[in-house]
């Protein structure tokens, strides 16, 4: 078949701009291969090579404290948890594919960050996610939710790692373009750990795993333009997911690792072979030769274009020590899984990609790569017009509802505030049996065999708080995540980010990420947890809507003794109900605000970080002296929602709640505000004698609610509901609108 | 002499290691894994079939396992009286390998289902039960899985009746069964059958996952510890 003829409308057609193309030319100095002018596409897409958005990641603070191994170095973040193990995890989008094949898409993001961890020398150990979709009242929108979440469980639980946590949101402004953004935890042997390097002049490069087929190509190019109406016709660039060939792949992979036979070792994500070589290459300051006659194909009279672009799922790329490539194709063999040698590495600092007798791409691998000759932009800011609009709310002017009651099984109906039992129950949320807390509290804690530790992790960010304050928004999301983790009993170690915006070349959008990251920096420096790495999503707009921008939070802590685990709801009668730290009547955004009034204004709430810190030292502090039975952090629908899942949670064994809440000028504003860093603990009541005298020194604020009692959630002056009806809403509402009751 | 428990690894079984670790870790007994790919028993006296996707299951579930070599020997291993114990995949395999009546079809609310679950033991006088105390009105077990609703004809079913071959009833925390309580579907709430002869069981809830104290959940050990009793009494 005659190759197209490289022009600059080729290129264009590529998704390389004019500049890019010349540099290009410039760098081979001559006019590319077909072959090669698809590489440099995919490799300088948004999506590999970060081009717009790594000048700011930079900022962020990437080391320190117990990091291994820093951002951007690795396939993923490693963090130091003690007796010669360490922590991987990382968070990844599969926002674009999910917008048109919900299953696959989120499936295949699944296998996508899985790999990412075990290609470490890691063991997955759990996997989280962050869902946000449009309004659940759309057809469209429940056909994507049921997709994705449906997509997660098959690929999780016939890779048999447990889904332990994540968060879901229902907003317009993801009506087109919903935000699919799935997270991995590993532990590793700190002997054990991979590289994703080549060298070494002549050891072997092997392609394992999968054959390669023509699905996924381009995947990298689509996802880093907005969604259109031309979107459904891009649905060949999902790839499809086979989770039983990733579990092999994952238990070969384990054991060739562990054994010492490789030099390095790479999954194949995005751009596949392209990626793999170029950047093991790069990283190694090496070349390689690879002949793509020897790399198993699913399907005949493939080109070397599409074997180079095929994003195939479930393969690796081993560079392997010269010698053992026996011993890897017997590990391989026995797993049943193809285990080819397709080049070597060289000297030259080349890619030579030779096909049926001739070279179809000789490229200098450092020019492909992030950090090497990919490019480099730093974008225009503008501040947005709508913030001018959104900050002239004033909240005194709302209407007071008359019936609290009503106002607030209205809010504590909302699909955000819910339960997502009918989610997580359909992941397999035990395999593996680690998870001592799953799904439901503020942090899923994850057991480490044979240890008396384990570590605490979740997923967060209020996204219309980062509309409304990109820069205060992202620091809540981190300040939320950690806090999640405090009332767990964990210490926060580090953070790994997810960052959904829409298209950078705006100034807008381009404003919104430069504020969020400056938040992000300053948030993760105040609670010493480094950014361990993570992946940047543009382009998230449809043709009706751009996405609020969504700086997705995961974040992984380390407990330190398994008597510091503490979940969220109310244990025993009698017990003592405080509230650590202060409302300051803050409605700006919050679910009230939406769901009441249908406004979506104001400022985000404000966060003093210094509070935060004290706030997240000294309840940890409180715990670990074994004086809090529960600790639930306050978030949407204010302190009203929380002290109802306190109640509630617990479905074996649910206990009311008498309390007295302060109201400074209005008893809405106090019920649902969404002031940040409050906690609500309990203790029991001879406890609550040694926790006042901790607290009064701590210098925190904080105040006595009320007591643990009954079968009602009771509000002095304010509101009474029956806790059965209060478990009916808070269980069955996603169930009932997904069945079509409601 | 302490009974050897051998656990069968096929390629897709995500439960292998969990029942592993807690025969030996949890309830200190000797236990060997055996490799699909084996017909060697490893002198193994119980056999388990762990949960999981055997061989990838986008057949029906089970239904290529049940072909592999190690499956050869542990239906001869049944039929000479041997103990067989199948989780949730491992009993949809027994299922297809005919060592147990009946079928598995997708839950009624064609979802996947993970959650901890009551039973009520019908039958404690058998190899796999004999140690839950008369006192104990249910047993807190999870289960995890998409295809575990029970179906077979009504001459089966009257049948595992009247020979006392169910063992396990989906129920609430005090024993009483309702189709409120009735997780997927399976006819009389079914989560766990026996063959005529008592020596094979299969069920879906998974009881390795209810054994370390560390989770907050024991009552799995029952059932491990009633093979231990029969074998070493």
């Amino acid at each position: 078949m005659k190759e197209p003829e490289v022009t600059l409308e080729l290129a264009l057609e590529h998704g390389l701009t004019e500049e890019e193309y010349n540099r290009v030319l410039k760098i081979l100095g001559r006019t590319p291969t077909f072959t090669e002018l698809g590489i440099f596409s995919v490799m300088w897409s948004e999506h590999c090579s970060y081009k717009n958005s790594i000048a700011q990641l930079k900022t962020l603070p990437r080391s320190g404290g117990r990091l291994l191994v820093a951002a951007g170095e690795e396939n993923a973040g490693l963090i130091d948890i003690g007796d010669d193990l360490a922590v991987a995890f990382k968070i990844e989008s599969h926002n674009h594919p999910s917008a048109v094949e919900p299953y696959q898409g989120a499936a295949t993001g699944v296998g996508g960050i899985m790999r990412d961890i075990f290609t470490m020398g890691a063991r997955p150990i759990a996997s989280l996610n962050s869902l946000r979709f449009g309004s659940l009242s759309d057809a469209r929108t429940r056909y994507l939710f049921d997709g994705v979440v449906r997509g997660i469980g098959d690929y999780g639980n016939s890779f048999g790692v447990p889904t332990v946590a994540g968060e879901v949101y229902f907003d317009e402004s993801y009506q087109g373009n919903p935000l699919v953004n799935a997270m991995a935890v590993g532990i590793v042997n700190k002997k054990h750990v991979a590289s994703a390097v080549a060298k070494g002049v002549g050891n072997p490069v092997m392609i394992v795993g999968s054959s390669t087929g023509r699905d996924g190509i381009h995947g990298a190019t689509f996802a880093s333009e907005e969604i259109s109406e031309k979107s459904e016709s891009k649905r060949p660039s999902v790839q499809v997911g086979d989770p039983f060939t990733e579990k092999l792949l994952l238990e070969a992979t384990l054991e060739i690792i562990k054994n010492g036979w490789l030099v390095g070792i790479q999954d194949m994500g995005a751009a596949g072979i392209s990626c793999s070589t170029s950047e093991m290459s790069a990283k190694g300051n090496a070349g390689m030769k690879i002949n793509l006659d020897r790399v198993p194909l699913r399907e005949d009279g493939m080109t070397a274009y599409e074997i180079m672009l095929s994003e195939s799922q479930e393969r690796m790329l081993c560079c392997v020590k010269k010698g053992y490539e026996d011993k890897v194709k017997q590990v391989f063999d026995k797993w049943d899984l193809n285990c080819e040698i397709i080049g070597e590495v060289t000297d030259d600092g080349l890619l030579h990609i030779d096909y049926q007798g001739e070279r179809k791409a000789t490229i200098p691998a450092f020019e492909l790569v992030l950090g090497g000759g990919a490019p480099v932009y730093i974008r225009e800011q503008k501040e947005p017009e709508y913030l001018k609009e959104t900050r002239k709310f004033n909240q005194n002017t709302l209407p007071e509802p008359k019936d609290l009651n009503e106002a607030f099984l209205k809010v504590f109906s909302s699909p955000n505030i819910v339960s997502k039992r009918w989610v997580y129950e359909q992941y397999d949320t035990m395999v593996r049996t680690n998870t001592i807390v799953g799904p439901g509290c503020d942090a899923a804690v994850i057991y480490i065999k044979g240890k008396n530790k384990a570590l605490a992790m979740k997923t967060d960010c209020n996204s219309r708080y980062v509309y409304l304050n990109p820069k205060e928004g992202t620091k809540i999301a981190v300040a939320e995540c950690a806090r999640n983790i405090v009332c767990s009993g964990g210490v926060p170690l580090g953070v790994t980010n997810c960052l959904n915006f829409g298209n950078p070349y705006k100034p807008e959008v381009y404003w919104q990420f430069a504020q969020a990251i400056a938040g992000m920096g300053e948030a993760c420096r105040k609670f010493e947890t480094p950014v361990t790495g993570g992946n940047v999503s543009f382009y998230n707009e449809s043709p009706d809507t751009a996405v609020y921008p969504t700086p997705t939070i995961g974040m992984v802590g380390l407990v330190e003794d398994l008597s510091h685990i503490t979940t969220s709801y109310f244990k025993n009668e009698g017990d003592i109900i405080y509230l650590l730290g202060e409302d300051r009547e803050e409605v700006g955004g919050s679910e009230y605000l939406k769901i009441i009034h249908n406004i979506v204004a104001g400022d985000s709430p404000q966060i003093n970080l210094n509070e935060e810190k004290k706030l997240q030292e000294t309840l940890l502090n409180l715990i670990r002296k074994g004086l809090v039975k529960s600790a639930h952090d306050i978030s949407e629908g204010g302190i009203a929602a929380a002290l109802a899942e306190c109640c509630i949670i617990n479905q074996e064994k649910q206990i009311g709640c008498e309390v007295e809440i302060p109201v400074k000028s209005r008893k809405d504003f106090s019920l649902f505000s969404e002031s940040q860093s409050r906690v609500i603990i309990s203790t029991s009541e001879s406890d609550s004698l040694k926790l006042e005298p901790e607290l009064r020194q701590s210098g925190i604020s904080f105040l006595k609610l009320g007591v643990v009692k009954g079968s009602s959630f009771k509000i002095k002056d304010i509101l009474e509901i029956k806790l059965s009806e209060l478990s009916d809403i808070y269980f069955n509402t996603i169930p009932k609108i997904m069945s079509g009751e409601e | 002499m302490k009974p050897k428990f051998g656990v069968v690894v096929f390629p897709g079984s995500n439960c292998d290691y969990d029942a592993y670790y807690a025969i030996k870790k949890i309830l200190d007994q000797d236990v060997t894994f055996l490799w699909h790919k084996e017909n060697n028993l490893d002198e193994a006296n119980v056999i388990i079939l762990p949960g999981g996707f055997s061989y990838g299951d986008y057949l029906r579930t089970g239904a290529i396992a049940r072909f592999s070599p190690i499956m050869n020997s542990v239906i001869d291993f049944a039929h000479k009286g041997g103990i067989v114990i199948g989780i949730c995949n491992g009993f949809q395999i027994l299922l297809e390998a005919g060592l147990l009546p009946g079928v598995m079809l997708r839950n009624m609310s064609l979802q996947f289902v993970c959650k901890d679950v009551y039973l009520s033991t019908e039958n404690r006088n058998t190899f796999f039960s004999n140690e839950i105390q008369i006192e104990k009105k249910a047993i807190k077990i999870p289960i995890a899985h998409g295809e575990g609703n029970y179906y077979a004809s009504d001459d089966v079913l009257k049948s595992l009746q009247e020979n006392n071959q169910i063992i396990f009833r989906y129920s609430d925390s005090s024993g009483k069964i309702s189709d409120e309580v009735n997780p997927n579907g399976s006819l009389m709430n079914i989560a766990g059958i026996i063959n005529k002869q008592g020596n094979v069981l299969g069920m879906m809830p998974h009881p390795e996952r209810a054994c370390d104290p560390v989770l907050n959940k024991t009552d799995g050990q029952f059932i491990f510890k009633s093979i231990i009793n029969y074998l070493t009494n």
